[in-house]
């Protein structure tokens, strides 16, 4: 519990956790709150109003590793080492801390996101919150961004460096993951594969989209159902994470 | 107490920390005494379990620093000053520290109040001047209250007033009982500073010993000798035991013989002297002239 508080104290002392999560909401309420005010062709449909979470997720994904690579810029990574050696419960409580903070703006994104649209649209027949799936489109996103934010604090455990991990994590989610189904034949197998295409298929996937036109929205290509994608997305994320933990405690400080 | 048992560490074919054994005693201040690159950043990150040691082992009061519970209440460390979150403010950067051993936060103010930071402890670090950036430092190695304090080339950089608050602080330190480490490669200051010694070249251990036999040892008997024949007295002195190290305008600076002998020697030969004077040699030149076959960059290496 004391590491949690240390981790806490870490966190919000700094100026760039709030101006990711500002960034964050920002983001993705407003370009949904643009989809809204444009959507004309019949009714919203609820999974319209998480089109954007992606906006927000790669923020939170972007604040999670700064969480870990300024503190080894700045060196504050072995005055934590020195105050506990063990290295692994520091770094499992800044996992703790991280991914909570990333599903309550997780929350604030997909309920913000769904609110608004509720306020802007004018045919609001399809945005009511009544099937399991309608929830999953809006409650879902806290559950992606907490996953995703393990997954950026192993990458950045790992890399050590802030532009390293951060190119990393946004080439890979928003280049490679697009750009792999190029490759003939296999390309399109190969990204239903990929981490944020399965995350994208468990927020998106599935929808009762009967108010949504043909063809609109954000492709959601994938294998598994939309639980059995948050579920691997997660195993991903955490497997990064404890590899993470491993390497840095292995490693000199 | 710190005591290093056959400490070594390779990084790939370097040997930063070679075979290195030392102990470091309670109740005075300790100089870690080496030219840079000799391994005492690397040695004192081993104490405090930040880098592995490759073999050999280094306990504080008998336990390796890993195993110590909340170790902050037993080692302080200050070794880089700029380790700081600098939009951290100075008090919270104590917060997180003192929270995560379990001091309380009045232990926070009591050590703002000791450095003389607490006007400006809600200030970002990064703002901070080094001589300020030092103080935190400090401030944070004592939050623990502890009995084994490090300190890494602490006098850095620093203007004259903060290099004698520095002083002043670890002797008052050690004075309280306290085991006291202070690094550096500057031979000058810490025979103002620390009254034991532990030399290092290379990563290996040169002396351990008080200050003042360390330099008594390393001062004595230097001669000064200009000869026209300068190769073949040095050849001859050489033969005799003698230490003998050219400088640049021809002279040879002899140790370990008195002027008498290094007389005797050139008469027995017939060599013709122009100057034959004992010298009182520099501590810096003795320290130089010690570690002189372990510095790791040479100047005219670096140059090539």
């Amino acid at each position: 519990m004391t590491l949690l508080a240390v981790e806490r104290i870490k966190l919000f002392t700094t100026r760039s956790p709030w101006w990711c999560m500002v960034l964050a909401l920002g983001l993705s309420i407003g370009f949904t709150a643009i989809i809204a005010a444009n959507s004309t062709e019949g009714a919203m449909p609820v999974v319209a109003s998480a089109f954007t979470h992606q906006f927000g997720l790669m923020v939170i994904m972007v604040m999670a590793a700064l969480a870990i690579t300024t503190e080894y810029r700045f060196g504050t990574i072995k005055a934590t080492f020195q105050a506990v050696p063990d290295r692994i419960s520091p770094l499992v409580a800044k996992g703790v801390v991280v991914a909570l903070l990333s599903a309550v703006v997780g929350l604030l994104v997909g309920f913000g996101s769904w609110g608004l649209s509720w306020l802007i649209v004018s045919d609001r027949s399809q945005l009511a919150l009544e099937s399991a799936n309608d929830w999953r489109h809006v409650l879902g996103v806290s559950l992606v961004f907490a996953a995703g934010s393990l997954l950026a604090l192993g990458v950045g455990t790992l890399v050590r460096q802030t532009a390293g991990a951060v190119s990393i994590i946004l080439v890979f989610a928003l280049l490679v993951e697009n750009l792999v189904t190029l490759i003939p034949k296999i390309g399109d197998d190969i990204q239903k594969w990929l981490p944020f295409t399965v995350a994208n298929k468990f927020v998106l996937g599935e929808a009762d989209s009967s108010g949504l036109p043909e063809g609109a929205g954000p492709p959601v290509p994938g294998e598994l159902s939309p639980w059995g994608s948050l579920a691997y997305f997660t195993a991903i994320a955490l497997a990064f994470f404890v590899v993470s933990l491993v390497v840095a405690k292995r490693r000199d400080a | 107490m710190i005591e290093a048992i056959g400490l070594t560490k390779r990084y790939g074919n370097t040997v930063a920390v070679d075979n290195l054994s030392f102990t470091v005693a309670p109740g005075r201040v300790t100089g870690f005494l080496g030219p840079n690159g000799a391994g005492k950043s690397t040695t004192m990150r081993m104490i405090l379990g930040l880098d592995r040691p490759t073999s050999g082992k280094v306990l504080i009061d008998g336990k390796p620093y890993t195993q110590l519970d909340r170790p902050l209440r037993t080692v302080g460390a200050l070794l880089d000053a700029k380790w700081v979150h600098p939009n951290r403010s100075a008090r919270a950067h104590l917060d997180w520290l003192a929270k995560s051993n379990g001091l309380p936060g009045k232990r926070v103010d009591e050590v703002l109040d000791l450095v003389g930071l607490t006007k400006v402890a809600k200030r970002r670090a990064g703002g901070f001047s080094l001589g300020m950036s030092q103080r935190l430092g400090i401030a944070g190695a004592l939050l623990g209250d502890p009995k084994v304090l490090l300190f890494d080339e602490p006098v850095n950089g620093l203007d004259p007033e903060g290099i004698l608050w520095i002083r002043q602080f670890m002797q008052g330190l050690a004075a309280e009982g306290r085991t006291v480490l202070v690094s550096s490669h500057l031979l000058s200051e810490m025979a103002l500073t620390a009254s034991d010694l532990v030399v290092i070249g290379r990563g290996k251990l040169i002396s351990q010993s008080t200050t003042t036999e360390f330099v008594e040892r390393s001062t004595e008997n230097a001669v000064r000798v200009r000869s026209p024949h300068a190769d073949k007295l040095g050849a001859m002195l050489v033969d005799k035991g003698f230490t003998v190290r050219e400088g640049e305008d021809g002279a040879l600076t002899v140790t370990g013989a008195t002027s008498d002998q290094v007389g005797d020697i050139a008469a027995s030969a017939g060599v013709v002297l122009h100057e034959l004077s004992p010298q009182r040699g520099s501590l810096e030149e003795a320290f130089m002239q010690l570690t002189g076959d372990s510095v790791e960059y040479h100047a005219a290496e670096t140059g090539k």
